[in-house]
């Protein structure tokens, strides 16, 4: 039997997107920056970049917020049950139409995988390229701020974190797709109500 | 080639006031005052008097008519220096009208904006020493072992004399949005100062008034046609083959070459041990400075080439004689390098083992002058840019663009691709499993 949940409520779809599309213009700019596309030229690249870069700071600042006030924090506390079972839903269980085998409920949206994934997003990769491109954004503050590094130092760990979001961005999106239909997680990340089976 | 035993013709520039040979007192009186402080435009050197003024009617060369100099007219018309004053010399560096230096010649005694924007004889109207500041009679500015004096800071409030930096003036981050408070273009334009001198970005070409002299081969010089010298002129209006001076090559509108620098120059001396770059140039006189010297600045150079006598044996550069009469060995009246070289050395009291050979040379000249106006100065992608880029050759600091970290970019991608290929094919297969299905 299938059931319309609300699951996702209208900041939680407003960050969301946001998110998406800053973090795509900031790997497409960024890369720019790096030498490996040629899209918008150099330099504007570099404004993109910097006000895409800013402007996830501020959402982020606004996430983090809304997270510790609302609660909604605890879905991305780690739990080890049904690993094993998801994965093995992934590789073999999904061609034989089984169903997935964590049950999404409103008080736990999301599966122990992606508790995992996003919890390192969020704690690993998005400090790492914050901190990282903040200081390169900072550069000649260095002697105030008493930060000893070196500009392509940062740059080494700026350009792995950029790989790290790359790769996230293409398992992200196609997992994605892997709803019932296959639109219905993107669906109900656009409009907030999804279709479970209960 | 050196001043030394062609004084008399090299000394109506390099400063002496009747230097004609290595004797010469350098005690301050024998200054020249009116070369600097003429105002008249009459006071001028004949180019081969030892640095006197004709005077009575002289010609040159069997062409160009020196005046005589009324002294006591020009005596009573002293004033400050000007373009024109410095440019007697300054414009002619080489023998000729642009012929040294590239970002100087006479067409700056009257620039517009677009040339020089300090000097815009319409605009600011700057004289060379608007920014060549003196103290007592010092002029900033010089390149030789100490730098330009001057700290990197703004001049004012603590005037310590010395304009001659740019920063004296525009101070060390010195782009501004004229409208807007915060302008993230200029902020970081703003972060290069600390390693690109403003030279860089702002003096985009040289050679942009007259055409300038790139390569001067010695070695062919002395031909003669039907006994007679040659004087072959080029599609820039400059000979490119000259009976006295060998073959000549001229450019307009030239990409710098970009160093570090310090603002010192590093000077091969006659008679010490030849230093050669990757090209197997001698390098006569060399920008000082390293990425690693935060005095150190990333600069733009004329380099000039050439081919000049040496001695192979002895492995050092030689000083030939050019000027003098018939019979003293020099080359512009014998026409031949063994004795030109042997008179030279001879009077320079330097060792020749007799022998004279051709070798290719570089020098660099710093570009600091005809700064355009602000719109043509280079735009980032100039420099970053991952080949062909102005800096490309600059070690020692990251470019964003134009560096990157090979194995990262290796990895990253192939992960990106072993991680694409795997959804499709993943994607795939539930696409095909499920129209079976149905």
């Amino acid at each position: 039997m299938k059931q319309r949940l609300y699951l996702y409520s209208r900041f939680e779809r407003f960050w969301h997107w946001t998110q998406a599309a800053l973090i795509i213009l900031l790997l497409l700019s960024g890369f720019e920056i790096h030498g490996s596309l040629e899209i918008w030229g150099f330099e504007q690249a570099f404004y993109l970049h910097v006000y895409c870069g800013f402007g996830l700071i501020v959402l982020t600042a606004f996430a983090v917020f809304w997270h510790l006030t609302t609660g909604a924090w605890r879905h991305y506390w780690p739990v080890k049950e049904k690993i094993p079972q998801i994965c093995y839903y992934y590789l073999v269980g999904i061609f034989r139409g089984e169903p997935h085998p964590f049950e999404k409920r409103p008080d736990q949206k999301l599966n122990p995988l992606q508790r995992l994934a996003y919890m390192f997003l969020k704690l690993v990769l998005f400090p790492l390229q914050f901190v990282t491109g903040v200081l390169l954004f900072l550069y000649q503050w260095w002697p105030k701020l008493g930060v000893k590094a070196t500009f392509s130092g940062l740059a080494y760990w700026h350009l792995i974190g950029a790989y790290a979001f790359l790769l996230f961005l293409i398992l992200h999106a196609y997992l994605a797709t892997t709803g019932r239909p296959w639109y219905n997680h993107l669906r109900g990340m656009i409009l907030g109500w999804e279709e479970v089976c209960v | 080639m050196a001043v030394t035993s062609n004084w008399c013709r090299c000394t109506s520039c390099h400063a002496g006031y009747g230097w004609k040979d290595k004797s010469y007192d350098f005690s301050p009186e024998k200054i020249d005052c009116l070369v600097c402080h003429d105002i008249t435009g009459t006071y001028k050197k004949f180019p081969t008097d030892c640095g006197y003024p004709p005077l009575k009617d002289k010609v040159f060369a069997g062409k160009k008519l020196f005046k005589a100099v009324n002294l006591s007219y020009v005596a009573q018309h002293v004033g400050r220096s000007s373009r024109e004053s410095c440019g007697k010399c300054h414009f002619y560096s080489g023998g000729g009208d642009g012929v040294k230096r590239g970002d100087i010649d006479s067409t700056l005694i009257a620039p517009s904006k677009e040339l020089d924007v300090h000097m815009d004889a319409k605009g600011l109207n700057f004289t060379c020493a608007t920014c060549h500041t003196t103290t007592a009679h010092e002029i900033d500015g010089r390149h030789y072992d100490t730098p330009a004096p001057g700290k990197r800071r703004l001049a004012l409030p603590e005037d310590d004399g010395h304009r001659v930096r740019c920063e004296a003036c525009h101070g060390a981050r010195p782009h501004r949005d004229e409208k807007r408070l915060f302008s993230l273009r200029h902020l970081k334009l703003n972060d290069h100062t600390d390693r690109v001198a403003c030279q860089t970005c702002h003096v985009p070409l040289y050679g942009r008034g007259l055409p300038t002299n790139t390569y001067w081969d010695w070695s062919t010089a002395g031909r003669f046609k039907d006994g007679k010298p040659i004087v072959e002129m080029g599609p820039l209006g400059r000979p490119v083959y000259h009976t006295k001076k060998g073959t000549l090559k001229w450019g307009k509108n030239l990409v710098p070459e970009y160093r570090w620098y310090n603002g010192a120059m590093s000077y091969l001396l006659p008679g010490e041990p030849l230093r050669t770059n990757e090209k197997g140039q001698v390098v006569l006189i060399a920008p000082e400075g390293s990425p690693d010297d935060p005095d150190s600045r990333i600069f733009p150079f004329k380099p000039h080439y050439g081919r000049q006598p040496y001695d192979p044996v002895r492995k050092t550069m030689v000083i030939p004689k050019l000027f003098g009469k018939k019979g003293s060995g020099a080359f512009w009246a014998d026409y031949d390098w063994q004795k030109a070289v042997a008179a030279g050395m001879a009077e320079a009291g330097l060792p020749f083992s007799g022998k004279v050979d051709f070798i290719e040379t570089v020098y660099y000249l710093p570009l600091s002058h005809m700064v355009p106006p602000k719109e043509k100065a280079l735009q980032c992608v100039a420099c970053h840019v991952r080949e062909g880029g102005r800096l490309a050759a600059i070690q020692g600091v990251y470019i964003p663009a134009r560096d990157r970290f090979v194995s990262v970019d290796r990895i990253g991608r192939a992960l990106c691709l072993v991680l694409l290929s795997f959804v499709l094919v993943h994607g795939l297969a539930r696409i095909i499993i499920g129209l079976k299905r149905k």
